[in-house]
């Protein structure tokens, strides 16, 4: 199960509002206990895939080393990823699985579409649907699968 | 000692440490402690060649290890810190979809005013199918109802390969030409049904033969591929240029009452190489133009491309990847059987052995393009046409074999004596081996089989008449009926 703060939700939602119609992406700041993701801290990052940023995420190596040393220093680790599908439902694609290597870590979709206002391409703005989270499982790269979790959204600030 | 920082997901097999403190003076040494000391870290890390897996990163301090002078045999110090870490990365199932960026016009409101209340499709859907950019290879059977369904959906850039021009026996099921084109270049005809259905759609028109040395250049400015074609040189070269270039490729094909279709070459899917790794022998595989086909069926099929096609762009519903779809018209039944990614696959497995693009006449084992026709094939002596008239013309002591079906007889023939090829064995006493025999079928494929089956049966002077009653028609007596 993913345990989060409504105001990290939140903010991973409003990111893939602002990003659209690009892809967000971003790390999941918390603790792992008996099989519960807590969350801390949403962290924003940035998709370094420019070639093909509406359909493809990519988070640069460096700022997870970051974000993870970050993260040490305060007895966190990473604990999961945020990223958003523009116009698209907030269930993993092939290639999320595929591209998905931290087991036991929660991949959590938001699906952003678009708001046209008078018709003008320069209008559209991304409006945040659905949210799911998917917990990576197995034991290997093998036989991996990526699970539907539940969410239990936590009022006010995040859980620690 | 030194510091190798564990990523979450590895430190069940690190006991647990976020941090694991060796010995090394290089980064490949610090990474064997690692696994000696751990050794359940190994599979997780390296594959069963020994190479480090793909997706996972090693990074001294703050620099990636493949990109640093020495690489893995860089020299490390105490202070320093090695970080394991597995990529992330993920997207969208389609390729390439294109950006939204453009709006419609109140024209396009209208025209697609069906698409816009589809929840599936709406306004952003078709902004996609705008922004979107398909090649279709031919402009025949199945090319016809693909690239007008297309079109009237609102692809925003149709690329056209063709170099054929319209002949009166396309016309019945190539639908996107009228009577009035016959004789005109199929692109051309294309283009002004195309722009007649919707005006809005640019048309990039081809007019050459996809070759190993063009088609890369003109896959690039595509999303998607959509083979149309039906030989299979282009058909292992358009899914191989599909695989090196990452873009999907849907694929269909038709022989009299029958098609199949599938999605070849999506992301994780299989390409047609993992159905079918090698070619069958030349001949055994007749064409549409040899075997015939039912009209409406390339309609049917071409649709079906049209639909996978146009789903991969809305990235809606379940695409045909890893199904190939078997459609029999004359019993009406959709099948459907399951295809799986061949990891040896030499196009698309873990290991690909075709890395570029490859002589595919050649590796259908049919004579190359550049190359003058073949004199022999299989020891079988190839007549051209013109030879053929020339001796029969000076009444030299031929015997003309016939080996088509009756019904094509009866349509045209050049006096041959009829033996159906599934009949030649049972009726082959009624040969005479003494004689020189030419055999000769529509278009030469089963005559090359029937003269390599009188050549095993004691026959020694038997020729082939290469391109058949067609090329006849063509090159030597145009008062013969083409069919």
């Amino acid at each position: 199960m993913l345990r989060i703060g409504q105001v990290q939700l939140e903010a991973i939602r409003q990111h893939g509002e602002a990003a659209y119609p690009e892809e967000c992406c971003g790390i999941l700041v918390g603790c792992t206990t008996e099989g519960l993701n807590n969350v801390v801290d949403a962290v924003a990052a940035e998709n370094t895939r420019s070639d093909s940023a509406h359909d493809r995420y990519q988070i640069a190596p460096q700022e997870l080393i970051h974000i993870q040393q970050q993260a040490r220093r305060r007895g966190l680790d990473i604990i999961g990823f945020y990223h958003s599908h523009p116009d698209h439902p907030a269930e993993w694609s092939k290639t999320d699985l595929e591209e998905a290597h931290w087991l036991g870590c929660s991949y959590v979709i938001t699906r952003v579409v678009g708001n046209v206002a008078d018709n003008r391409a320069d209008a559209v703005r991304g409006r945040a649907m659905e949210t799911n989270s998917f917990l990576l499982t197995g034991t290997s790269e093998e036989d991996k699968r990526l699970e539907p979790e539940p969410v239990e959204v936590a009022a006010g600030v995040g859980v620690g | 000692m030194m510091q190798i920082h564990i990523p979450t997901p590895l430190r069940p097999y690190s006991g647990k440490q976020p941090v694991v403190d060796v010995a090394a003076h290089t980064v490949a040494e610090a990474l064997t402690a690692l696994i000696t000391q751990f050794p359940d870290l190994r599979k997780h890390l390296y594959t069963e060649q020994g190479k480090l897996r793909a997706f996972v990163n090693v990074y001294l301090n703050d620099e990636d290890v493949r990109y640093i002078d020495q690489k893995e045999n860089a020299p490390v110090k105490d202070s320093d810190s090695i970080s394991i870490i597995p990529s992330i990365a993920g997207g969208l199932p389609t390729t390439s979809a294109p950006s939204p960026a453009t709006a419609l016009t109140p024209e396009e409101m209208s025209r697609y005013s069906r698409h816009l209340i589809l929840p599936e499709v709406g306004e952003a859907g078709q902004l996609k199918l705008k922004a979107a950019r398909v090649l279709c290879i031919g402009a025949g059977g199945l090319g016809a109802p693909l690239t007008m369904y297309l079109a009237a959906a609102g692809v925003g850039t149709l690329g056209i390969v063709d170099f054929d021009v319209v002949e009166a026996s396309n016309l019945h099921r190539q639908v996107i030409h009228g009577t009035s084109d016959v004789g005109r270049p199929k692109l051309d005809s294309a283009e002004d049904s195309l722009k007649a259905i919707n005006p809005n759609v640019k048309i990039v028109k081809f007019e050459t033969r996809l070759t190993s040395e063009n088609a890369m250049q003109i896959f690039k400015d595509f999303d998607i591929i959509a083979d149309g074609t039906d030989n299979f040189p282009t058909r292992y070269l358009v899914n191989d240029a599909c695989v090196l270039s990452d873009k999907p490729n849907v694929y269909a094909s038709i022989f009299r009452f029958e098609g199949q279709a599938s999605v070849f070459g999506a992301a994780g899917g299989p390409c047609y190489r993992c159905l079918y790794p090698e070619p069958p022998p030349p001949g055994l595989v007749p064409s549409c133009a040899e075997g015939g086909v039912l009209g409406i069926l390339p309609g049917l099929l071409g649709i079906v491309q049209a639909t996978e096609v146009i789903k991969l762009i809305l990235g809606e519903g379940e695409p045909l990847v890893g199904r190939l779809l078997l459609v029999d018209t004359l019993a009406m039944r959709f099948r459907e059987l399951k295809l799986h990614k061949n990891p040896e696959c030499p196009s698309c497995g873990a290991q690909p052995t075709v890395t570029s693009l490859i002589d595919y006449e050649q590796f259908c084992g049919l004579p190359s393009k550049s190359t003058p026709p073949a004199e022999m094939l299989n020891g079988i002596p190839q007549m051209q046409v013109e030879d053929l008239k020339r001796r029969m013309d000076a009444a030299e002591d031929l015997f003309l074999l016939d080996v088509r079906e009756p019904y094509e007889f009866a349509i045209a023939q050049l006096g041959g004596h009829l033996i159906p090829l599934n009949d030649l064995p049972q009726r082959v006493r009624e040969l005479d081996a003494s004689r020189e025999i030419i055999v000769h079928c529509k278009m030469g494929g089963r005559s090359q089989i029937a003269a390599e089956f009188l050549a095993q049966n004691g026959f020694k002077r038997v020729h082939n008449l290469a391109g058949g009653i067609t090329a006849w028609s063509e090159k030597v007596d145009p008062n013969v009926p083409k069919y």
